[in-house]
């Protein structure tokens, strides 16, 4: 089966590239956070967006500059789109913080709103939420960027009778670093013929993520 | 010609025991794991299913080199190594794979308070999974996978899609989580732990027991097992309705099951739900039930004898369901007296026999 | 009244990570839920913890929480009324 990326994000070091092409996010003030720069230049409001831990933060945004632009969803009914995901940090930057809530007996008090988000599907849950995407979903750990999981996984979900298209890539948030490749992958038919794309594989994948 | 996939040997460590016959037997006995404890800072009693330390510990006694490895590394070892021994199928053969299914792996190495001398990375999911790989000299990789309360089947169904695919011949799916004062605070945050065992599908449910347990099962190419059985078809899909919530008309559970019945015209004689007894899960799953026209099948819910098992819930229930329907046995709901959802649906109250023919969905 | 209002507007932003959005955002007469600032059932759970930590107030029933968290203003009051502000 021929699978195409008809558009991609790639987020390095508070730089976010769409298609190649590096976005300039301006800095609303010296104090403002890469998210809430980039979460602004892209127009996403989504007031729900601030709640969200990095790693969710990373993942709405690396998807929202993927879409910007994109069709895809016009082209792709959302019970029919998967979403697979990997990273190496799980939720470990959120699970950092929860456990540092319950660390000291004077000072124990279980954060809810912080548990809630130490589970790494959850940047799934958050991206399927905002675009009622209802199709299967996964989300794989591994040691690094891993592309022949990913063109695999894929692969193999494509195939399924439900799915027709999907939202896959790593999305990574440890230590402070953010690192995101989020790309949308859809079946080669006549509804893409005119766009630019390119086609789903681990050279590919490499040469996006770099 | 599309293959077909089975299942194979398996293995359950949790309370109950250490092997799946003993925690077969222990579940037709009407024993439960969950029990009281007061775990940590916590200042209360919660019901919880959790392992014997000093049963761990002489068990791990033929690990070699034990004490390299956090307490659910060995768990897992030691499940992995039942599977294998039963089965003469090893991980150093490049068409076996280990898939490992977990929520939180070796989260209790975040604790500052509990000493020990793991390394950070040991945290990584991974790096664990791939600890226990090494362990068997496994060639390849350990595939990971973290998907909350789905990942044990979502593991399974991945397995068979692979072997489908023609990439293993073998794949053992490892499911693992510990209690732990990060989940048990977690949940009770959110007011969903119960004091009680907990009461799936019962009107005076009052939330969930967390359980911790390491279950193993190897899915193959071949019938190899007296007990083998086909794995027909899964499916999964996303609700799309709120990070912690399920949709009150169990939209995402009716279409994993639609696309899990379409097309196989086969009869349905048990359902092995996911009946975690807080009062909106129970109630969308007997919705969905209902709406995929399951009305009269006999269901069940095993949260009453291990609690949650998170990551490994999926691969330990399919194991004590198989090993149900090879005696022919339909389990107890345990903790379930009086219905307390709306969806019409038959939950099963003592154990009896498998009804044939109870339903066609065709 | 209006200076607990302005500390409980600080202290909801802090608690539930809401990084971006500033004290004047929020409209204290303004529901906290639904449409307002979009908070849901885990945001109230968030919220008793809050009145724990700041003000030693327990909330023993969760389902009291709606009335109390119907907007900053309310919650301002029940604070007072408990004699914790």
């Amino acid at each position: 089966m021929e699978l195409n990326i008809t558009s991609y994000c790639t987020i390095k070091n508070k730089i976010i590239f769409v298609n190649g092409k590096e976005l300039s996010v301006p800095k609303q003030d010296v104090a403002s956070y890469f998210f809430a720069d980039a979460y602004k230049h892209l127009e996403i409001n989504y007031p729900k967006f601030h709640k969200m831990d990095n790693l969710s933060k990373l993942g709405i945004i690396a998807t929202e500059a993927a879409l910007k632009g994109s069709d895809f969803l016009q082209r792709n009914s959302p019970e029919s789109v998967a979403i697979i995901l990997s990273n190496k940090a799980s939720s470990l930057d959120t699970d950092r913080n929860y456990q540092n809530s319950i660390n000291s007996k004077d000072n124990y008090l279980p954060s809810p709103a912080t548990f809630v988000y130490t589970l790494p599907n959850i940047v799934i849950g958050e991206i399927a939420i905002k675009h009622k995407i209802t199709g299967e979903n996964a989300f794989f750990v591994s040691d690094g960027f891993d592309p022949q999981l990913l063109v695999n996984q894929a692969q193999i979900s494509l195939n399924q009778p439900g799915t027709k298209a999907a939202i896959c890539g790593w999305v990574d948030y440890d230590n402070g670093m953010a690192d995101a490749l989020i790309y949308l992958v859809e079946k080669a038919s006549d509804s893409i013929k005119n766009i630019n794309f390119n086609p789903l594989n681990e050279t590919i994948l490499t040469q996006f993520y770099k | 010609m599309t293959l077909e996939v089975f299942t194979s040997y398996h293995n359950i460590i949790s309370p109950l025991g250490f092997t799946t016959k003993e925690n077969y037997s222990a579940i037709l006995n009407n024993k439960l794991g969950v029990k009281p404890h007061r775990l940590g800072k916590l200042n209360e009693e919660f019901c919880l299913s959790v392992i014997d330390e000093q049963k761990i510990n002489s068990a791990s006694e033929k690990i070699k080199g034990a004490s390299l490895f956090t307490k659910l590394e060995k768990l897992s070892i030691l499940s992995i190594c039942d599977v294998l021994d039963q089965s003469g199928i090893s991980l150093r053969d490049p068409k076996t794979l280990l898939i490992y299914s977990t929520t939180k792996g070796n989260i209790d190495l975040l604790d500052s308070s509990v000493k020990h001398s793991f390394p950070n990375e040991r945290t990584y999911l991974s790096v664990m999974a791939n600890m226990i790989g090494k362990y068997f000299n496994a060639v390849n990789k350990p595939l990971v996978l973290s998907n909350a309360c789905i990942s044990g089947l979502l593991a399974i169904i991945t397995a068979q899609r692979l072997i489908k695919a023609r990439q293993y011949e073998n794949i053992l799916v490892c499911g693992g989580d510990l209690v732990t004062e990060f989940t048990t605070s977690g949940f009770k945050s959110f007011n969903a732990l119960s004091q009680e065992p907990c009461k799936p599908f019962d009107a005076k449910r009052t939330g969930i027991n967390l359980g911790e347990a390491v279950s193993t099962i190897l899915i193959t190419k071949n019938k190899l097992a007296p007990t083998s059985m086909q794995i027909v078809s899964g499916a999964s899909a996303n609700d799309a309705n709120h990070i912690s919530g399920p949709s009150r008309t169990g939209d995402g559970l009716f279409k994993a099951v639609s696309q899990t019945l379409e097309g196989n015209k086969i009869k349905i004689d048990t359902i092995s739900a996911h009946g975690t007894a807080t009062p909106y899960n129970d109630e969308m799953e007997s919705i969905a039930f209902e709406r995929a026209g399951l009305i009269n099948v006999p269901v069940n819910s095993l949260k009453g004898y291990y609690g949650h098992t998170l990551g490994t819930a999926g691969v330990l229930e399919t194991i004590i369901s198989i090993e149900a329907a090879s005696n022919n046995q339909l389990i107890r709901s345990a903790g379930f007296s009086e219905k307390g959802v709306t969806g019409n649906i038959q939950i099963i109250k003592e154990h009896q026999p498998i009804i044939p023919e109870t339903y066609k969905p065709f | 009244m209006d200076a607990l209002i302005e500390k409980l507007k600080g202290q909801i932003i802090e608690q539930l990570n809401l990084a971006e959005v500033k004290p004047a955002d929020i409209n204290p007469d303004a529901p906290l839920f639904g449409d307002g600032l979009g908070l849901d059932s885990i945001d109230a759970l968030e919220l008793i913890v809050l009145l724990e930590k700041h003000y030693g107030i327990k909330i023993q029933n969760p389902a009291d929480g709606k009335k109390i968290f119907e907007s900053v203003r309310t919650m301002a009051q029940f604070i007072k009324d408990q004699g914790k502000s």
